[in-house]
């Protein structure tokens, strides 16, 4: 089985906030890491293709640092990795993500199954991979948390609002997987050492590799929505700061809640 | 609008003020040559704050819509087993306030078998009218038909918006929709707003962190989006209904299906874990399963239940049913008490409308602070176990 799973490198980090004299976002140092909705998909592909001898490719949309989470997907057990990445898709908004990346799986051949993560930690939008399967023009379906190969298709439990649904899907298919579904296994120091930079196994491909090469597709001119302004939320105005030693505030605190009748 | 760099105004130094302002690490400085990689957000930044003139905005020619052509808000009706998830009013309550700024009817969508009771209660809330689509295979919800069947409501109807409740069905539907029409769509809105030429005005915390983006669609219709549950407030419902239901007819062609349903369970009730009047808070100044249990101490004092943000859930203290926040449960408590809360967006947007919010963090400095009626500034590890004291003493002298 030929599996794509897509992944995607976030902030280490939310603590993102605006300067309030220059307006300018400023972001804490911390290291990017893989999305971690991301891991549980790549281990459920992990596991497919061992039940199934098949093959897992990821794929990342994002500027060149984004190879290391690429790297990471290889030393964990993926067997291909493919970066896309071009100054022309920046700035894309979901519409314009999931095209890019329906592009970029058309450019392998006989995919059997793509998984997603449910949602990222910077984006939180969980758009993405639905709106990639329309573009494939292949079936999809979200919150998956058990996959099951029959012949020709797979089984599979998904968890909707008030029930659970075990279906069956044919192929080619694209699944979101909801978070917590397995125990995501670690990169092996082997492989580390085996394939270190990856040279092999991971291609960067951009948009000259794209069939559809109509560039108003891509980035931000493919874009539907825009950013109009960004701001900080309110700020309450009526508030109360305490400051004092361990019993003061304590009592303080202990003072309001029974005040406001909440003791 | 695209971003054009300046290469002859292009200096080391003028390259090292672009590459610290940039919050996304989008602008590298190689061989004397500056260049924006495929992180750029657009967020504009460098043009506004950035030297004089080095990167600046050009505007290209836009494709233009006649947006006239597209009229009405649209509710899409979230029902299961014919019943309406509350949402649906709640939504309803909030286009009817967008319609009126423009004019424009509040349009519902219902999509099933057997809704005519459904369709009939959704008239009570203020819907002009209420698009039905029924057939035995749209029982269930498959994601293949019901956007079939959405494409033809829009080729037909040309609506300007359309808002879905953003439950696990919505969030499967709205994105394919938007794709087969390649419009817009913003997830997780938490504040809706309409302009005079019927831009929808959507408001979602944005780029990882504590900041709020307002998104438009400024040539692209419809523009779609989703709401969390709780977010807006439903409309009384009214005895009277003014609007009427159409029926449209269901083509064998769009219930074409390539999932195959094998069995349907309801989930068990779980028991809700926000179950009582208050609500503890806990975030990642939280560190060891003692402290969890010194929580839970307090909880059961007060009354509360206890949530957290989402670094507590990675660090396996709390299960995710605990998290509170955009990717969480969204919560209106009597009262609110965060410990070690930070106060990241993902996680206010999940509580802040609390009646009564009470922080305890030792971070001057951190946003929680700006949402609390009550912020006691102190180290959390003494402030709890000096609270439980007081408030068991209290109880014996009673």
């Amino acid at each position: 089985m030929n599996i794509i799973v897509c992944i995607k490198q976030v902030p280490g980090t939310t603590n993102v906030k605006v300067d309030p004299v220059t307006g300018v976002l400023i972001r804490d140092g911390v290291q990017a890491k893989m999305n971690p909705y991301d891991l549980y998909a790549l281990e459920a592909g992990l596991q497919l293709k061992e039940k199934t001898a098949g093959k897992v490719t990821v794929i990342s949309m994002g500027p060149p640092a984004a190879l290391a989470v690429l790297k990471e997907a290889i030393y964990m057990g993926a067997d291909e990795g493919i970066l896309i990445s071009d100054r022309k898709f920046g700035g894309a908004d979901v519409l314009a993500t999931a095209y890019t990346i329906s592009q970029a799986i058309r450019t392998i051949d006989k995919v059997d199954l793509v998984l997603t993560g449910k949602q990222t930690t910077d984006g939180d939008t969980g758009q993405v991979g639905a709106e990639t399967a329309e573009f494939l023009n292949i079936p999809h379906f979200g919150y998956v948390t058990r996959i099951k190969v029959k012949e020709g298709q797979l089984e599979f439990v998904s968890n909707l609002d008030n029930s659970i649904m075990k279906a069956n899907i044919t192929l080619p298919c694209l699944l979101c997987m909801d978070g917590e579904i397995n125990t995501p296994r670690l990169p092996s120091y082997r492989r580390k050492v085996k394939y270190r930079d990856c040279e092999k196994q991971i291609r960067i491909i951009s948009f000259s590799d794209m069939k559809d090469q109509n560039e108003s597709k891509y980035g931000l001119k493919g874009s539907a929505t825009q950013v109009e302004k960004i701001f900080q939320p309110e700020k309450k105005t009526e508030r109360l700061v305490l400051e004092g030693t361990r019993e003061q505030l304590a009592k303080d605190l202990f003072k309001v809640l029974k005040e406001r009748k909440f003791i | 609008m695209a971003l054009k760099i300046n290469h002859n105004l292009v200096n080391e130094q003028v390259a090292r003020e672009l590459i610290d302002i940039c919050p996304f690490a989008a602008i590298e400085y190689h061989n004397n040559k500056l260049s924006i990689n495929a992180a750029c957000k657009n967020c504009r930044i460098c043009v506004k704050k950035g030297p004089a003139g080095v990167i600046e905005e050009v505007k290209e020619e836009a494709k233009t819509i006649d947006k006239s052509q597209w009229q009405h808000i649209v509710v899409y009706a979230d029902i299961e087993e014919n019943n309406v998830h509350p949402i649906t009013y709640e939504l309803l309550g909030k286009a009817r306030e967008l319609a009126q700024v423009t004019s424009q009817e509040v349009q519902v969508l219902a999509i099933g078998h057997n809704l005519t009771q459904s369709a009939n209660k959704i008239l009570h809330y203020g819907a002009d009218k209420v698009f039905v689509y029924e057939h035995k295979e749209l029982a269930h919800f498959d994601v293949e038909r019901y956007t079939n069947v959405f494409e033809d409501f829009i080729r037909q109807n040309q609506p300007s918006a359309i808002i879905f409740g953003a439950t696990n069905t919505s969030r499967s539907l709205a994105p394919r929709v938007a794709a087969r029409f390649k419009a817009g769509l913003t997830a997780d809105c938490t504040a809706l707003e309409m302009k005079e030429n019927t831009d929808l005005v959507q408001i979602r915390p944005a780029f990882g962190g504590n900041i709020m983006a307002q998104i438009i669609n400024p040539h692209h219709r419809p523009q779609l989006c989703t709401v969390r549950y709780k977010v807006f407030k439903a409309p009384e419902k009214s005895a009277a209904v003014t609007g009427k239901l159409i029926n449209c007819p269901v083509k064998e062609e769009w219930l074409d299906s390539k999932v195959e349903i094998l069995d349907i369970v309801n989930k068990k009730q779980e028991a809700d874990i926000f179950d009582r009047e208050n609500i503890i808070a806990i975030g990642r100044g939280i560190k060891s399963q003692a402290d969890i249990d010194l929580v839970y101490q307090l909880a059961e004092l007060l009354n509360a239940s206890v949530g957290c943000t989402r670094p507590v859930i990675e660090a396996g203290l709390l299960d995710y049913r605990h998290q509170i926040g955009s990717s969480g449960k969204t919560v209106k408590p009597k009262l609110i008490i965060t410990f070690g809360v930070s106060g990241a967006v993902q996680f206010t947007t999940g509580m802040k409308d609390a009646e009564y919010i009470i922080a305890v963090n030792n971070d001057p400095a951190a946003p929680i602070f700006d949402l609390a009626h009550f912020a006691l500034l102190g180290d959390i590890y003494e402030v709890i176990p000096e609270l439980i004291r007081i408030i068991k003493e209290e109880k014996l002298n009673v």
